[in-house]
């Protein structure tokens, strides 16, 4: 039996009167795949926003591999294993490309950082850095600064920082959106090999439908902030709930 | 080797590589190539703004904190060396006493602000450390018993650094106590600078950087960004007040106009934006050039005007009352020209 690595329950978020996220209690095993789908609004980036804890839960908790991580900032979670893509890309724009996952990869260190030694000096940050680049075919890029990037190669990118955390936890926020036909590929086959590799969770909002049916093993749906369904793909795709709430009918009450 | 000197941060530019190593050569000869007084007051002076500046940079430039605390660090380490020098009496022991009490005492006042306000918006922290600033500069005016008040202090420092202590002469130069106080000066303030340069090029100095571009994302990668800015902010303090104990071992005087007041702070801030920020040799170039104007400008422009009498107007111009004018015009026209800095326009024309 699978334990759950990450359950959120009850987890809740005001802003003023507005219910953001409404009371979600959704667990999530090793090696599967959840797409979270929903309309606009529908409290997707939230969700993920209060799991990373960039937002304050109102109530409820997140737990992640037996340890409540409600209370802990967003350096604390993402060293307890939880990594997270941004929805708009979201780096370090004046700094190098290689640069930008050596800092990933230096993060994952001992902690201990020193003042007195020569950052370029380390060449086993180097090393891993650029393997990670050559996964989603950076490696040419490495010494450009990301402000130069196609808005393409930064998405890669976006993604290359995620993968360098080697989470146990992978949230991708829309990792394709606004990447061309032919560069959408890289992101999402290093999404599925990440799927095959079974001690990996992974969280995918996505509005895709073509990508969700690919990927996904399983899918929830948010409404309003509420979860809505949970289940099969081809079962939750079919249901009522996603007909009305994420295809658009009816949504005259959001 | 050089580059282990220089923790692999090479100037890239030919031209700067050469301004620099005018610098360098310049200041380390100061007492030789331009004897006199008034030019190795000058000389000494631009070493320890060197260092002020850079350590400065290492907040604003690097880790992109705003703070209008700086010359409040230096004074404390200026007189900490002063009270040391009062109560201890003349002696090395007084100077080293005063100089590890000024730095921890700096470094102490720093995590203090830090802890209190770096949490929130950076510019709370400005704000925080401007009232902080002028609270100390208050305190120290009117603490007149334990400061020597508006009046500062006078103090002795060891006999070897004074001019009394002769020992010969080299290449029509005396040597004397002040030449052994200059070499003191250059030295720690060199080492001081190679210092921050490793620092800002270290694993630390690059989150710095991250926190600078992107202090959100530095957190979501797993960095404690509060703690980064508050280790930042507690080694520029303390390299800031060291710079403060050198500067009242040359001075052998400190006072409230000397090291605490806002218009050093100004100057502080000018130096770092014309040289460039974000690179330790901007405080190089701009310390330097600031410093050489503050000094010689009057004189230069007090020449030009003589040598314009027979116009109109223009000698007016040059009057070297006006000099201050002259040197806010130079001041908006590097701003205009070189946003990025000296060092950043020769960086990118090359």
């Amino acid at each position: 039996m699978h334990h759950p690595i990450l359950e959120t329950a009850g987890l809740t978020v005001r802003f003023g009167g507005h219910v953001a996220v409404d009371a979600v209690s959704c667990a999530f095993k090793a090696g599967e795949l959840t797409a979270i789908v929903g309309p606009n609004g529908a409290g997707k980036t939230t969700y993920f926003n209060l799991i990373s804890g960039q937002v304050a839960a109102t109530a409820g908790t997140v737990t992640l591999a037996g340890d409540d991580i409600t209370r802990r900032s967003v350096s604390q979670r993402c060293r307890a294993g939880l990594g997270r893509a941004f929805q708009l890309t979201n780096l370090f724009p004046r700094l190098s490309v290689l640069e930008n996952v050596r800092l990933v990869v230096q993060a994952q260190g001992t902690g201990r950082v020193s003042l007195l030694s020569m950052a370029e000096r380390d060449t086993d940050l180097t090393d891993t850095a650029m393997q990670v680049l050559r996964r989603v075919r950076l490696d040419d890029l490495a010494g450009q600064t990301v402000a130069e990037l196609s808005h393409g190669n930064q998405r890669k990118l976006e993604v290359a920082i995620l993968v360098a955390l080697n989470p146990r936890v992978y949230m991708f926020d829309e990792p394709t959106a606004g990447m061309s036909v032919d560069e959408a590929p890289v992101v999402l086959d290093l999404i599925a090999e990440l799927k095959r590799d079974h001690t990996r969770t992974v969280l995918l909002v996505e509005h895709k439908m073509d990508v969700i049916r690919t990927l996904a093993d399983r899918i929830i749906v948010l409404h309003n902030g509420a979860l809505v369904a949970d289940g099969e793909p081809a079962a939750v795709i079919a249901s009522d709930v996603v007909q009305e709430a994420y295809m658009g009918k009816d949504l005259a009450d959001v | 080797m050089i580059d282990t000197i220089l923790s692999g941060d090479r100037p890239r530019s030919m031209t700067l590589a050469a301004l620099l190593l005018i610098i360098l050569v310049g200041l380390a000869l100061a007492p030789f190539l331009f004897p006199g007084v008034r030019s190795l007051e000058t000389a000494a002076r631009i070493c320890i703004f060197i260092v002020l500046v850079a350590s400065y940079d290492l907040l604003l430039g690097y880790t992109g904190i705003v703070s209008f605390a700086h010359t409040m660090f230096f004074g404390l380490g200026a007189y900490g060396v002063a009270l040391t020098s009062v109560h201890m009496g003349r002696g090395f022991d007084a100077l080293a006493v005063g100089t590890v009490a000024g730095a921890l005492a700096a470094a102490v006042l720093a995590f203090v602000i830090g802890l209190l306000s770096l949490r929130v918006r950076a510019i709370f922290f400005a704000m925080i450390t401007l009232a902080v600033a002028s609270a100390v500069a208050v305190l120290v005016s009117q603490l007149s018993q334990i400061t020597g008040g508006e009046d500062g202090l006078n103090y002795l420092i060891p006999r070897e650094l004074t001019p009394a202590f002769r020992f010969g002469e080299a290449f029509g130069v005396k040597l004397n106590g002040r030449l052994l106080a200059y070499y003191l000066v250059f030295g720690a303030c060199l080492l001081l600078f190679l210092l921050l340069l490793r620092v800002v090029n270290s694993p630390f100095g690059r989150v710095l950087e991250a926190i600078r571009e992107n202090d959100f994302r530095a957190e979501a990668i797993g960095y404690r960004v509060v703690a980064y800015r508050t280790l930042a902010t507690c080694l520029s303090a303390a390299v800031a007040a060291v710079a403060g104990s050198i500067f009242a071992i040359w001075l052998r005087y400190v006072g409230p106009d000397t090291t605490l007041s806002f218009s050093i702070m100004l100057d502080i801030l000018l130096m770092v934006v014309i040289g460039g920020m974000g690179t330790m040799y901007g405080a190089v170039i701009g310390a330097t050039l600031f410093v050489l104007a503050q000094n010689y400008l009057q004189t230069l422009m007090g020449s030009a005007s003589d040598a314009t009498s027979a116009l109109p107007l223009i000698p007016d111009l040059l009057s070297p009352d006006r000099w201050m004018l002259w040197l806010g015009v130079l001041f908006v026209l590097s701003v205009y020209f070189f946003p990025t800095g000296i060092v950043g326009r020769l960086r990118g024309a090359r």
